[in-house]
C-alpha cells in the first residue's frame, strides 16, 4: 500500500464482521477496507463469503457482530435502498433490470425528472442519454432493453447505479457472460469511474481480469479473512494458493492425466450418433458421434449454437430434422425424460433456472433424477438414498456435508456439484455438461475437470461445453467447433492442437 | 424455546389457542365435552365435525397449490356431488337401503374424480392457467348441478345416507372419522411415496424438474384429480348433513375458505413446500372462527370480516420479514445488557 493511500480515509471500513446462518458461519470476524479511486478485487472460492460480505455491506443481511463505517460514520443499512441513498450501488451477477422497459426507463427508474407531478419523458430520455454518454455507450435510450446484448445490459445496469452519484460501486461477477471485447468495454468504463474517484469493489472468478483491472485484493476463505494484498506485488500462483488454502496438487495432477489417447476402437459403433439433427431457428442440421469412453468438446463463442446442440442431444428441445441413434438404434428423444431413459444426462448451463431446486434439500436434489425415473409410486428406500447421497457428498466434496441443508443455502460451486451428483446417480451412459465450471472457484473447477476425465476413463461418453477453450482442449479427445449456429469443423485433439488453432477455426469458420 | 417459536406451525397454533381461549372466556364451558346417549357432545366436537368438509377440500387444495396451481371449482364439485347423490337416492325405489346409498356415493365420487381429471387435463395437457381452467368448472359446475336437480332443492329421507353427515360411530361423528382417515391416507400417500417430493419439486422449479425427468404432467394431473375426488366427498358430507341438494348454495365460497386454510397453514401460493398439518390447523382456525361468531352473537353476515382479520394476523406473523424484525429486536434486547457491562 502506498503512503498516499494510508493518509486517505477509506470510504468503507468494515471491522470484525460476523454473520451466522442456521448451521453455517458465513462470515467470521472479517475486516475490509475500500478507498476512493481504487478498484478492489474481492477474491475467494465459492462459499468463501464474498457474496455474504457484499450483502452485509448493502444491508441485505443484518450483521451479528462488527461495525461498518461509511465515510467514517457508523452505518447499519436495513436494505439495498438505504445503502444506495448513502452512495453504495450494486450491480449483480444476473442483470437486475426490466427487459421489457426501455433503456431510459431502466436507467432512470425511480429517479425520473418530473414536471407538474408527472414524469417528464423527454427529460428522462435526455438524462439517460447523458449517463450513457459518460459510459461511452452509444445506444438509443428509447430502445427496449431486451433488444440489447447482455454486455450492453450490464453497462446499462452500471449507468443505472451511477445515476445516484455512487461513491462506491459494487460489481458482482460482471464479466461472467461477456466476451473479450465486451470485457474491454466494461473495463474502460470501470477505469473512467475509478479515475473520477469512485471506489469500485470487483468480484470475479477470472484471475486474469482481476490482475488487469484491480489495484488491491482482499482474499476470503471459508468465511474468514486471509489477507489484503497489493495486486502488483502478488503473483498468480501465490494468489490461487491463498484462495484455496492448499497446494496446487489437484491442478497439477490433472495435467498428467490428460493424455489425449482416444479409447475408441476402430469400426465400433458410437454410443450416440446424431445424423442431420437440427431445429429451425436454433441450430443448423449437424452430424455428431460420441463414443463411450470419449470426451467430445464443443468449442465456440457465446451464442454459437453450443448450448443448442446439447439441448437437442438431451431432448430438452425437440429436433425438427434428422435422427438420433443410440448404439446404432434410432430413438426419438421427445423430452428430457425420454433421453434420461436412453441413458443421457444433461446438466444445463443455467444452473439457477434449470438445475437447482432451491427449497429442496441437498439429499432430495441428488436423488431427484433417479426418483423421477422411477415415478412417484416407487419411492427409493431411505437406506438406498442415504447410501447414494453419502457416496456423492464424499466423492464430490460437497460442502457443507449436510444432506439436510436446503440447496439454495449452498454456494454456486457446491450447487453445481450437487447437480452433477444428481446426474451421476442416474448412472448415465452419456453425460452432457453445458458450462459446468462457469462461475465456480478454482478448486471446484479443477475437481470437476478431474471428475470428467475419470468418468471418461471408466467408459462414460461425455459431451463437454465450456467458454474457456483451454479447458475444452485439456479435457477433450475430439472437439467440434461451432460458429453462428452451425457445426463448422471437427478436430481430433492431439498434443499439437493449441488454443490458437481452435480460435482460428472459429474465426475462419473451418474454411482455409 | 427459540426452536419452538421458529416452527412453521407456531403462530397458527397460537392463533387457534387464542381463539379457543377467547371462546372459553365468553362461555366457560366451551371446551367441555359430555357424553349424551353414547355420543360425544360439545363445542370441540362440533368444530371437528363442521371442519370435515373443509378439511377434505383443503387437503386437495394444498396439493394443487403446492404445484403452483389453484382449484376454484371445488365449490361447484361439492354442489354436483350433493345433487347427484341425493337425486339418485330420491328417484330410487328404495331410498333407505344401504346398497342404494353406497351406489349413490360411488356415482358421486366417480363423477367428482372425472371432474378433477378434466381440470387436470385443461391445466397439464392444454396448458391453460389453473385459475382460468378451474374457473370454467366453477361457473359451469353450478349449472350442471342445477340440471341434475332440475332447479329444485331436492330433499330426501334416507337414514343410511344421513349417517355420513350426522351419524356417530363409537361416539365420534362419522364425518370427522371420514375426513380424519382421508387426512391420514393422504399424509401417507405424499410422504411414503415420492409424490410429496415430486409435487414440491414441480412447484419450486418446473423447468429444472422437467430436465430432471419428472413427469410434471402426471403429477399436476394427479393432484387435480385428487382435489376433485376430495371435493366430491366433502359434497356428500354436506348434502347428508342437511339432506337437501341446493345447487346454488352447497359449498358456496368453500374454495375461498380452503385457500385461506392452506395459506394460514404456511403453504405458499407460489407453490413448492407444503404442510398438511399446517392446513389441518388452518381448517380448525377457520371452523372455530365461524362457530365463535355464532356463539358471541355477531351477525353471520360479518363472519367474512373476522376471517379476514385472522388471516391477516396469521400470515403477517408467518412472513419471514416480520419474523426477522422480531428476531432482530429480540437480539438487540439481549445484546444491550452486555454492552452495559463492558
Amino acid at each position: 500500500m502506498t503512503s498516499s493511500e494510508t493518509a486517505e480515509r477509506p470510504v468503507v471500513q468494515m471491522t470484525g464482521i460476523s454473520i451466522e446462518f442456521p448451521g453455517v458461519k458465513a462470515l467470521d470476524q472479517v475486516d475490509f477496507r475500500l478507498f476512493p479511486g481504487e478498484v478492489h478485487a474481492l477474491m475467494g472460492e465459492n462459499g468463501a463469503g464474498k457474496s455474504t460480505l457484499i450483502k452485509a455491506l448493502t444491508g441485505v443481511y443484518g450483521i451479528d457482530a462488527g461495525e461498518i463505517l461509511v465515510d467514517g460514520e457508523p452505518h447499519q443499512f436495513s436494505g439495498p435502498g438505504e445503502a444506495q441513498s448513502a452512495g453504495i450501488a450494486t450491480v449483480y451477477q444476473e442483470v437486475n433490470l426490466c427487459e421489457n422497459l426501455t433503456v431510459a426507463e431502466n436507467i432512470m427508474l425511480g429517479h425520473e425528472p418530473r414536471r407538474l407531478g408527472a414524469i417528464d419523458w423527454r427529460a428522462t430520455r435526455r438524462e439517460a442519454a447523458r449517463h450513457l454518454a459518460t459510459m461511452g455507450l452509444d445506444i438509443d435510450p428509447a430502445s427496449s432493453l431486451g433488444a440489447h446484448s447482455i454486455a450492453v445490459q450490464q453497462l446499462v445496469a452500471i449507468s443505472r447505479a451511477m445515476v445516484v452519484d455512487a461513491k462506491v460501486l459494487i460489481l458482482d461477477e460482471p464479466t461472467s457472460s461477456l466476451d473479450a471485447d465486451e470485457v474491454a468495454q466494461l473495463f474502460a468504463v470501470v477505469r473512467r469511474l475509478r479515475d473520477e474517484g469512485v471506489a469500485i469493489l470487483f468480484v470475479s472468478h477470472f484471475i486474469e481480469q482481476v490482475y488487469e483491472i484491480s489495484d488491491r485484493m482482499t482474499v476470503l476463505r471459508n468465511g474468514g479473512l486471509v489477507g489484503e494484498y497489493t495486486t502488483a506485488e502478488t503473483d498468480r500462483l501465490q494468489l490461487v494458493s491463498t484462495m484455496i488454502g492448499r497446494s496446487m496438487e489437484v491442478l497439477e495432477d490433472l495435467h498428467v492425466s490428460t493424455a489425449h489417447t482416444v479409447a475408441v476402437e476402430e469400426g465400433s459403433t458410437p454410443y450416440l450418433q446424431a445424423v442431420g439433427l437440427g431445429r429451425k431457428g436454433s441450430v443448423q442440421p449437424f452430424d455428431l458421434d460420441v463414443y463411450s469412453g470419449e470426451v467430445v468438446g464443443l468449442a465456440g463463442l457465446l451464442g454459437s449454437g453450443r448450448t443448442e446442440v446439447a439441448r437437442l442431444l438431451a431432448g430438452a428441445d425437440r429436433a425438427d430434422s434428422g435422427d438420433t441413434r443410440i448404439n446404432g438404434v434410432p430413438v426419438r428423444l421427445r423430452n428430457p425424460r425420454a433421453a434420461i431413459g436412453s441413458g443421457i444426462a444433461f446438466s444445463s448451463e443455467d444452473r439457477k433456472a434449470e438445475g437447482v431446486v432451491g427449497d429442496l434439500t441437498v439429499r432430495e436434489n441428488i436423488v431427484l433424477g433417479l426418483q423421477a425415473g422411477r415415478g412417484w409410486m416407487r419411492r427409493l428406500p431411505a437406506r438406498q438414498v442415504d447410501e447414494i447421497v453419502d457416496k456423492y457428498v464424499a466423492a464430490l466434496g460437497i460442502r457443507p456435508a449436510n444432506p439436510r441443508a436446503l440447496l439454495r443455502n449452498l454456494s454456486g460451486g457446491n450447487q453445481q456439484k450437487v447437480l452433477l451428483a444428481r446426474w451421476l446417480a442416474t448412472a448415465p451412459e452419456l453425460l452432457i455438461l453445458d458450462e459446468p465450471t462457469r462461475g465456480i472457484d478454482v478448486g471446484a473447477k479443477a475437481e470437476i475437470q478431474k471428475l470428467v476425465a475419470e468418468l471418461a476413463e471408466r467408459g462414460m461418453a461425455v459431451v463437454f461445453i465450456s467458454a474457456e477453450l483451454e479447458e475444452v482442449l485439456r479435457l477433450s479427445h475430439r472437439i467440434a467447433v461451432m460458429r453462428d449456429r452451425d457445426k463448422v469443423a471437427e478436430v481430433v485433439n492431439t498434443d499439437d492442437v493449441r488454443v490458437d488453432d481452435v480460435v482460428e477455426l472459429i474465426a475462419s469458420g473451418g474454411k482455409h | 424455546m427459540r426452536e419452538i417459536t421458529r416452527h412453521a406451525l407456531f403462530w397458527p397454533v397460537v392463533a387457534l389457542v387464542a381463539l379457543l381461549a377467547a371462546n372459553t372466556i365468553y362461555r366457560p364451558d366451551f371446551l367441555g365435552v359430555t357424553i349424551l346417549n353414547g355420543h360425544l357432545f360439545g363445542a370441540p366436537v362440533d368444530i371437528l365435525r363442521n371442519a370435515a368438509p373443509l378439511m377434505l377440500v383443503a387437503l386437495g387444495m394444498t396439493l394443487v397449490i403446492a404445484t403452483r396451481g389453484i382449484d376454484l371449482s371445488v365449490g361447484a364439485v361439492v354442489a354436483i356431488a350433493g345433487a347427484l347423490s341425493l337425486s339418485f337416492i330420491a328417484t330410487s325405489p328404495n331410498p333407505g337401503s344401504v346398497s342404494t346409498v353406497l351406489l349413490a356415493i360411488a356415482i358421486a365420487l366417480g363423477v367428482s374424480l372425472v371432474l378433477g381429471v378434466w381440470n387436470g387435463f385443461l391445466v397439464s395437457v392444454v396448458g391453460i392457467q389453473p385459475i382460468i381452467a378451474t374457473l370454467i368448472l366453477m361457473t359451469a359446475g353450478r349449472g350442471i348441478a342445477m340440471l341434475i336437480t332440475e332447479g329444485q332443492i331436492t330433499t330426501v329421507t334416507s337414514p343410511a345416507f344421513k349417517t355420513l353427515g350426522s351419524g356417530f360411530w363409537l361416539g365420534v361423528p362419522v364425518a370427522t372419522l371420514v375426513a380424519g382417515s382421508v387426512f391420514v391416507l393422504v399424509a401417507l400417500l405424499v410422504r411414503r411415496t415420492a409424490l410429496g417430493m415430486l409435487v414440491e419439486s414441480v412447484g419450486i422449479n418446473p423447468a429444472a424438474s422437467r430436465l430432471a425427468g419428472v413427469k410434471a404432467r402426471t403429477i399436476v394431473w394427479t393432484v387435480f384429480a385428487l382435489s376433485g375426488l376430495f371435493s366430491g366427498l366433502a359434497g356428500l358430507i354436506l348434502a347428508s348433513n342437511v339432506m337437501a341438494a341446493d345447487a346454488n348454495n352447497a359449498g358456496l365460497f368453500i374454495e375461498l375458505d380452503a385457500i385461506l386454510a392452506v395459506v394460514i397453514g404456511g403453504t405458499s401460493l407460489q407453490g413448492g413446500k407444503f404442510s398438511l398439518s399446517g392446513t389441518f390447523v388452518g381448517v380448525l382456525i377457520i371452523t372455530t372462527l365461524t362457530l365463535t361468531v355464532t356463539i358471541v352473537g355477531i351477525s353471520p353476515l360479518v363472519t367474512p370480516l373476522f376471517k379476514a382479520l385472522v388471516v391477516i394476523a396469521v400470515t403477517l406473523l408467518q412472513s419471514p420479514r416480520i419474523r426477522e424484525s422480531f428476531a432482530a429486536r429480540a437480539r438487540r434486547r439481549a445484546a444491550r445488557p452486555e454492552e452495559v457491562s463492558v
